[in-house]
């Protein structure tokens, strides 16, 4: 019984982190950043409207780069 | 009202994809195994995946503070929606290949056709399980994308609704066209709603963290129009990076698929 319940733990965990995570960590890291700095602006309207999009384009570019055939 | 039609259309395209991946699945299992067990399997995965949006989404709805959600579920749409553009813009500029419902197809068939065969009246548990299982997990990704959008706008029945009419709409074309689903652009629809979730990501994690965007609502449109715009620019930036390439050339994996397709 706490076998079963251990291995559906882990399934469970394991397909967050596969979902969260996976192969591309640095939008995981990236995207913590992007709602990092929309609560950190948020009293400045005109710099977070600019700096959160902006910023989701750069997490962008540098996991799409990071993904290109080198082969 | 803008950003109930963006939500329903980003929903409904979503799920549309990942029917599409699933049914290819379905229809492998039912054509070798027997179609009951691969009804049967579809229906019962279908069955948990709503039950998982009622018993999940009502009281997400409910007991969270708006804007924890707000922020929390901004994030997920934008690790979803970055990781679509992504994968989108990479399949475009030849970096990677084009997803081929064909070889999927063909793979799926080939495991099932290992097993002993089975009558296609009879219920048969591999058959069964190979639908459930391909329904099931593409299934996982719409449910979290109808969770994220309904709940975070409060409209968790329309975007069920959308979900589930895009399940219909694409398995009522999947039984008319059985095997030609490699010929559903993919990538393109990918990109879309690529694009979609991750202007709501940046919309709701903005909207959530207290950042006020000008327009409100019509910022989704203004948000969609700058990724795609973005996303247009990194194709043939990508294609350059390509190793061998120069200038604007035909990428091999874009080759392929057009010669592929010419050949048909």
């Amino acid at each position: 019984m706490t076998a079963t319940v251990g291995r559906y733990v882990a399934a469970f965990g394991r397909f967050w982190w596969n979902f969260l995570v996976g192969d591309t960590p640095e939008l995981f890291v990236g995207v913590l950043v992007i709602v990092g700095a929309a609560l950190a602006l948020r009293h400045d309207r005109v710099a977070a409207v600019v700096a959160v999009p902006l910023l989701a384009v750069a997490v962008l570019a540098a996991s799409t780069y990071r993904g290109r055939s080198r082969v | 009202m803008t950003s109930t039609v963006v939500l329903m259309l980003a929903v409904f395209a979503a799920s549309a994809v990942e029917m599409v991946e699933a049914l290819t699945i379905v229809v492998a299992a039912g054509t070798t195994r027997g179609w009951r067990s691969a009804f049967e399997g579809t229906a019962v995965a279908v069955v948990l995946l709503g039950a998982i949006v009622g018993a999940v989404g009502v009281p997400l709805v409910h007991l969270v503070p708006i804007a924890v959600l707000r922020v929390v579920i901004g994030a997920l749409l934008l690790i979803l929606g970055l990781g679509w553009l992504r994968k989108a813009i990479l399949r475009s500029s030849g970096h990677k290949a084009m997803h081929d419902e064909d070889a999927i197809y063909a793979k799926t068939v080939a495991e099932l056709g290992l097993g002993e065969g089975a009558a296609p009246s009879r219920r048969d548990a591999l058959g069964f399980v190979v639908a459930f299982k391909g329904v099931f997990l593409e299934g996982m990704e719409v449910v979290l994308i109808v969770l994220s959008l309904g709940s975070s706008s409060h409209h968790l029945g329309l975007a069920a609704a959308a979900a589930g009419a895009a399940i219909l709409i694409v398995g009522g074309i999947g039984v008319l066209v059985a095997r030609q689903l490699s010929e559903v652009p993919e990538n393109a629809m990918k990109m879309g709603v690529g694009l979609m979730l991750t202007s709501f990501g940046v919309f709701w994690a903005g909207e959530g963290s207290g950042v006020h965007w000008p327009g409100s609502d019509l910022s989704i449109l203004a948000l969609i129009a700058f990724f795609a715009a973005v996303t247009g620019i990194a194709i043939p930036l990508m294609r350059r990076a390509l190793p061998g390439a120069s200038g604007s050339r035909r990428v091999p994996a874009a080759r392929s698929r057009l010669d592929e397709a010419a050949s048909r």
